[in-house]
């Protein structure tokens, strides 16, 4: 076999490993609009502020330490004892169904029935404020987040494909984790939307606020359990971008990433999220690879975008959105 | 009672139909004109110029744009930053290019290219809308970035990467380069930012402007009554893209002299033209102005706040001013969402019977 289509080969793998990350923060997405109508613009931030404050719950770090440190001319910075990673997740959870509880209670709640672009703004804001309190209670500086997912390069895949190719792939085990845990996640949520009372409840306010109103369903319920979840899938795709890259402010970019995944997905569906998120993946990492040195590198940076710009222009709705029906 | 329309006889069709109609508003825009043309320029001094004022101006142009296109014409664009960008790129070829030519020239060609960049980009708009469109427009920012990044040809080969606004002047005044003084800059960005709302409060209340407000409220039913989306769309595009070409050119040229595209044209800055837009108020003018003033001074005041007044750590502040950006685009939307520029229609509603009840 050429060479340069075993590399190829290679970079596909690793472009579908990066295109589960990206579905990853894509789905979050898609279940709040989907529920709501709203297009979470927070998503990203709302990842960074539950790696940081997971990083700062396992170090015990005090929150706001550089506030009060500030006001008072105090010079605390730690409780000095540590907590375990399993703990810390845990709490970090509650840290975030009660951040969505805030979030519905003075942001959502009282923006019911504006125009979608307005909510967009909201959420806007949303994600200044959030990054703004989460550099204020645990500090702007990057830190490295360590749970015990395993790292490096995987010697198994390694040694396989030297046998077959005469040519070890370089596979991290990170990025096969982070497969195995989004893989897991999707069957939750799905098995979630489908069996449980709350899930059907959740469906059934994404199909038709109304008629959902009708029957007895709570949409101020629904709406935090809608923004928990998110929050809990934000959590998942923190842990996982933290440990790859470390806990900083580009880790709320990925949210800009996914928007091309939810194009090319579609903004209602689920399995599009993961179908988009893996074409974005392969998509960039083979362009990279193929046309990134005859074009000056960094294609990265754009590809995602002109791509699913082009390919709305021939399918509007994106690959599994609801089709558009439009009456005067 | 002291602000009111009665009593205002009009005469004639003209009258009838300029821009400002009551007297006493007509007396505010001209007292307005006459402080900032004739007052401002001899009391301003470098402080005020680059601090408050030129930022001012420029993103009050770029707003304009933005507004014409989002709030007129409902395409919500992400893109802003990108465009600014080809402006300021179009604007820096052109002096490098032909150094003899006066500024005015080539500021008005650069908001022209950006135009035609700007048409570019607004076609997948006539298939793609709402959301769609507004990440559609992402595609710009980042690819135009990456253009003026990784191509040596838009910096002219420079070693830095960056684009350096060498010494240029009009009618034999300095207007760029280190050496041009404030009142210069300052009267240059106020003739564009002057001319452009001019030209934007007579489109939006014309044929086009009416054009564009149909294919707002329901693009549908607007191609039945026969407008066509085509032109409609594409010529919101073109304006709003010559008018933030323009702000993209003097943020370049005359306010920062030097510029990295990735810092100073990144996606931060799509979003805050798009903050001003909204929080000053979708679909008008004054909003553009308001919203344009309210960002650019409030981080200014924060600044004099919380390091000079409470002596607290720059980085603190920064983040302070995140949290509170954030807590005030929130608190707008939930309180107005139509903006400031709501807020002042409401006032004036109220002054017509002030200070009597009824």
């Amino acid at each position: 076999m050429p060479d340069q289509l075993i590399y190829a080969m290679e970079v596909t793998l690793n472009g579908l490993m990066a295109g589960v990350l990206y579905a990853l923060v894509a789905l979050g997405f898609v279940l709040i609009f989907k529920a709501s109508g709203i297009f979470n613009y927070a998503q990203g931030v709302m990842a960074l502020f539950a790696a940081m404050t997971l990083v700062g719950i396992m170090n015990g770090q005090v929150p706001f330490s550089h506030l009060i440190n500030a006001i008072f001319g105090t010079h605390i910075h730690y409780f000095g004892w540590q907590v375990p990673a399993l703990l810390a997740i845990l709490l970090t959870v509650v840290v975030m169904v009660i951040l969505a509880w805030m979030v519905q209670q003075f942001i959502m709640r009282h923006l019911v029935g504006q125009e979608p672009i307005i909510l967009f703004m909201a959420t806007i804001g949303l994600a200044y404020l959030l990054e703004g309190v989460a550099d204020l209670m645990w500090g702007s500086e990057i830190k490295t987040l360590d749970v015990g997912l395993p790292q490096g390069i995987n010697l198994w895949i390694d040694e396989t494909t030297y046998g077959i190719f005469g040519y070890g792939f370089f596979i991290d085990n990170l990025d096969i984790v982070a497969t195995i845990i989004a893989a897991l996640l999707v069957a939750g949520l799905v098995a979630f939307a489908q069996f449980t009372k709350q899930g059907r409840a959740m469906r059934a306010v994404a199909d038709d606020h109304q008629a959902a109103l009708s029957v007895g369903i709570s949409l101020n319920f629904i709406w935090v359990l809608v923004w928990s979840v998110a929050g809990f899938v934000a959590l998942v795709a923190g842990i996982m971008w933290g440990t790859k890259s470390g806990v900083q402010f580009s880790l709320s970019l990925i949210a800009l990433k996914a928007l091309p995944v939810l194009m090319l997905g579609g903004f209602t569906s689920i399995p599009g999220a993961i179908v988009g998120g893996l074409i974005i993946g392969v998509g960039e990492k083979l362009f990279e690879f193929a046309l990134g040195p005859a074009l000056g590198g960094a294609t990265e940076n754009w590809f995602a975008y002109v791509l699913a710009l082009i390919f709305l222009v021939f399918r509007p709705q994106g690959l599994f959105g609801e089709k558009i029906i439009e009456r005067v | 009672m002291f602000y009111r329309e009665a009593g205002d006889f009009k005469l004639s069709y003209q009258s009838d139909s300029q821009t400002f109609p009551i007297r006493i508003d007509r007396a505010g825009y001209y007292l307005a004109l006459i402080v900032a043309f004739a007052v401002v320029p001899f009391i301003i001094n470098d402080y005020w110029a680059n601090a408050i004022l030129l930022p001012f101006l420029i993103y009050a142009i770029a707003a304009i744009g933005l507004n014409i296109l989002t709030g007129y014409c409902g395409q919500v664009s992400l893109g802003t930053g990108g465009f600014m960008a080809v402006g300021a790129y179009a604007c820096y070829k052109l002096m490098t290019s032909f150094p003899e030519v006066s500024m005015f020239i080539h500021v008005i060609l650069a908001g022209g290219i950006t135009a035609a960049v700007g048409v570019l980009f607004g076609l997948p708009s006539l298939r793609i809308k709402g959301f769609y469109l507004a990440v559609a427009t992402l595609a710009a920012q980042f690819f135009l970035v990456w253009l003026f990044n990784r191509v040596p040809w838009f910096y002219n080969y420079s070693a830095s990467g960056q684009i350096n606004a060498p010494e240029r002047d009009t009618f034999g005044i300095l207007i760029t380069g280190p050496n041009a003084t404030a009142w210069a800059t300052y009267l240059f960005c106020l003739i564009f930012l002057v001319g452009c709302a001019v030209v934007a409060r007579n489109l939006t209340r014309g044929k086009l402007g009416r054009s564009w407000m149909a294919i707002r409220d329901m693009d549908i039913a607007a191609e039945i009554i026969g407008v066509n989306p085509l032109t409609a769309k594409l010529s919101a595009f073109a304006v709003s893209s010559f008018f933030v070409g323009i702000s993209g050119a003097l943020f370049f040229s005359v306010y920062l002299g030097a510029v990295e595209v990735g810092e100073a044209f990144g996606i931060q800055k799509s979003f805050l033209v798009l903050f001003m837009v909204i929080i000053g108020g979708l679909g008008s003018i004054f909003g553009s102005f308001a919203g344009a003033a309210f960002l650019v001074l409030l981080p200014v005041v924060l600044k004099l706040v919380g390091v000079d007044l409470m002596g607290w750590p720059t980085d603190i502040v920064a983040h302070f001013q995140l949290v509170i950006v954030g807590l005030l685009i929130i608190v707008f939307l939930v309180l107005e969402p139509h903006g400031i520029a709501q807020l002042w229609r409401v006032t004036k509603q109220k002054l017509r019977l002030w200070p009597f009840p009824h």
